[in-house]
């Protein structure tokens, strides 16, 4: 699985953040930020498809599952 | 949807106005519309009134008639012509069409800002009143004000205040005790939270109360008698004027010595910013705190489940936000175009119900079903594209917590009576009676 965050989309909502502390941090503007490169371990790949199915401005996306 | 009527031909059509506030200044025009010659609203599609003392109570009943009528965007002669945008699809596009919407007023009412007051880009209260490219520079200075990692150290302060409010209402018998929750309790959060973050006296959280209740529920009466505006303004430059002799560890110093591309902020805008800050997040947090909790006293088996199953606030927390979004923005056509047939008018008022967007059942299942632990939940509570509220984490904190304290406190709530909303753009209980069943020991 790999992740793809739009930084342009994002408008700072941080429930990636708060769904996924894992997978994605917060910068000090409150933007996300995309901690992992690569794969998605197995062990993380439900909190992805949360932090997807959670951003209200499509911001993140699933670019190979 | 229907067609408008040029101003001008409208019945009763009243020219502008210029500089009726009653020191003559220019910051508000009147707009070609007088209330007394509107009744009750009979028919939300064709004559749409958010102040209509029906609306609030029943919004997501007149959401869903005016969708399953296939009405996506409603319209009303009020307040000089009103677009309403119901379904998730319309709400999203003017939110993020900034060319034909701007952001000069964000609220709707019987005056538009005239000619003397700050002009677009920047608007009177930056960023929310404020267009791209001025937006983007004025957000910039407060998002690491707000940023996750700045709020979070807030949470034992919120819970002490929750903790000390909840201790206040002194002694209760459960099973008889009755206490208002928004009176007693939600309202009196927020105030006191951003009262201490912009570091303004202790003493003046009623007036705070008073200047919000001026700003966002008065709106149909006339510019020039909402003298609690201008009270707001000089009570904010003499703020203003007390840090300068007194500068501190605040927001309110933080914003006076913080520049734009190498140039300090003239105090109509650092006021401007700090009028935003302390308006936006009173009653909006108030009212999101009333509605859960509303909606707890009358959902005992989601109360319990945030008690056995703590960690359900994470969902549960949103899925408030989703059902009870508080928030309606407001835009004014930028130019005139048309939008999907509808032929919008330059300076026609555009009103943005993200909490009817948050009902649409395109974007969320079953979505006047409150499910506490809904897994998919783009809401959209906190607004979409550049302007998203900009408080939201402190929001959602002082949410959070609030209801944590509460439900730990009373284990057990019902309704006991007549709930009182509010009228306007903020929605939420303004009179929450509820019976007090289980006290915490």
């Amino acid at each position: 699985m790999l992740l793809r965050l739009d930084a342009e989309k994002c408008q700072g909502h941080n429930r990636c953040y708060a769904l996924a502390p894992e997978l994605f941090d917060v910068d000090e503007l409150g933007q996300s930020v995309l901690l992992v490169e690569g794969d998605v371990p197995e062990e993380l790949q439900a909190k992805a498809r949360l932090a997807v199915s959670n951003c209200p401005e499509h911001a993140i996306s699933i670019l190979e599952d | 949807m229907t067609d408008t009527v040029a101003p001008a031909d409208r019945p009763g059509y009243v020219p502008p106005i210029f500089g009726d506030t009653p020191e003559g200044t220019h910051v508000w025009q009147r707009v070609p519309y007088n209330p007394d010659d509107y009744g009750p609203v009979t028919d939300f599609a064709t004559d749409f009134d958010h102040s209509d003392p029906a609306y609030n109570p029943n919004a997501p009943t007149v959401w869903k008639e005016l969708r399953d009528a296939k009405c996506p965007v409603a319209h009303s002669d009020r307040y000089g012509g009103m677009w309403v945008p119901i379904t998730h699809d319309t709400v999203r596009e003017i939110a993020y069409d900034t060319q034909h919407f701007t952001s000069r007023s964000v609220v709707v009412g019987v005056g538009r800002p005239g000619d003397l007051s700050l002009p677009a880009p920047i608007g009177g209260a930056p960023p929310i009143t404020s267009d791209p490219p001025f937006h983007a520079m004025a957000r910039r200075l407060l998002l690491p004000a707000f940023a996750p990692k700045v709020i979070e150290p807030w949470e034992p302060k919120v819970r002490e205040l929750c903790v000390s409010l909840l201790d206040q209402l002194g002694e209760l018998s459960a099973g008889e005790s009755i206490i208002d929750a928004a009176q007693q309790y939600a309202q009196h959060i927020p105030v006191s939270v951003i009262r201490q973050m912009l570091g303004f006296p202790e003493q003046d959280e009623a007036l705070f109360r008073h200047f919000v209740h001026e700003t966002l529920e008065r709106i149909n009466e006339e510019p020039g008698s909402r003298t609690g505006m201008d009270e707001l303004g000089q009570y904010i430059f003499a703020q203003i004027q007390e840090h300068r002799e007194n500068p501190r560890d605040d927001l309110t110093s933080y914003l006076m010595g913080v520049q734009i591309e190498g140039i300090e902020m003239s105090d109509e805008i650092v006021g401007g910013m700090v009028i935003l800050l302390l308006i936006a997040g009173i009653d909006t947090t108030w009212s999101a705190i009333g509605s859960s909790l509303w909606h707890l006293a009358q959902h005992p088996e989601d109360h319990q489940r945030i008690i056995d199953d703590p960690d359900v606030m994470t969902f549960a927390l949103e899925e408030f936000l989703r059902a009870y979004a508080p928030v309606t923005m407001a835009r004014l056509v930028a130019e005139d175009h048309d939008f999907h047939g509808c032929p919008m008018k330059k300076d026609d008022w555009v009103l943005l119900p993200f909490p009817a967007a948050n009902r649409d059942p395109h974007a969320f299942e079953d979505p006047d079903k409150f499910i506490v632990d809904r897994q998919e939940n783009r809401h959209a509570a906190f607004g979409l594209g550049i302007h998203r509220c900009i408080g939201s984490n402190l929001a959602r904190l002082e949410l959070k917590v609030a209801i944590e304290e509460f439900v730990k406190r009373f284990p057990r709530f019902e309704l006991a009576g007549d709930v009182r909303w509010s009228t306007g753009q903020i929605r939420g209980p303004r009179e929450l009676p509820v019976r007090i069943l289980d006290i915490a020991g």
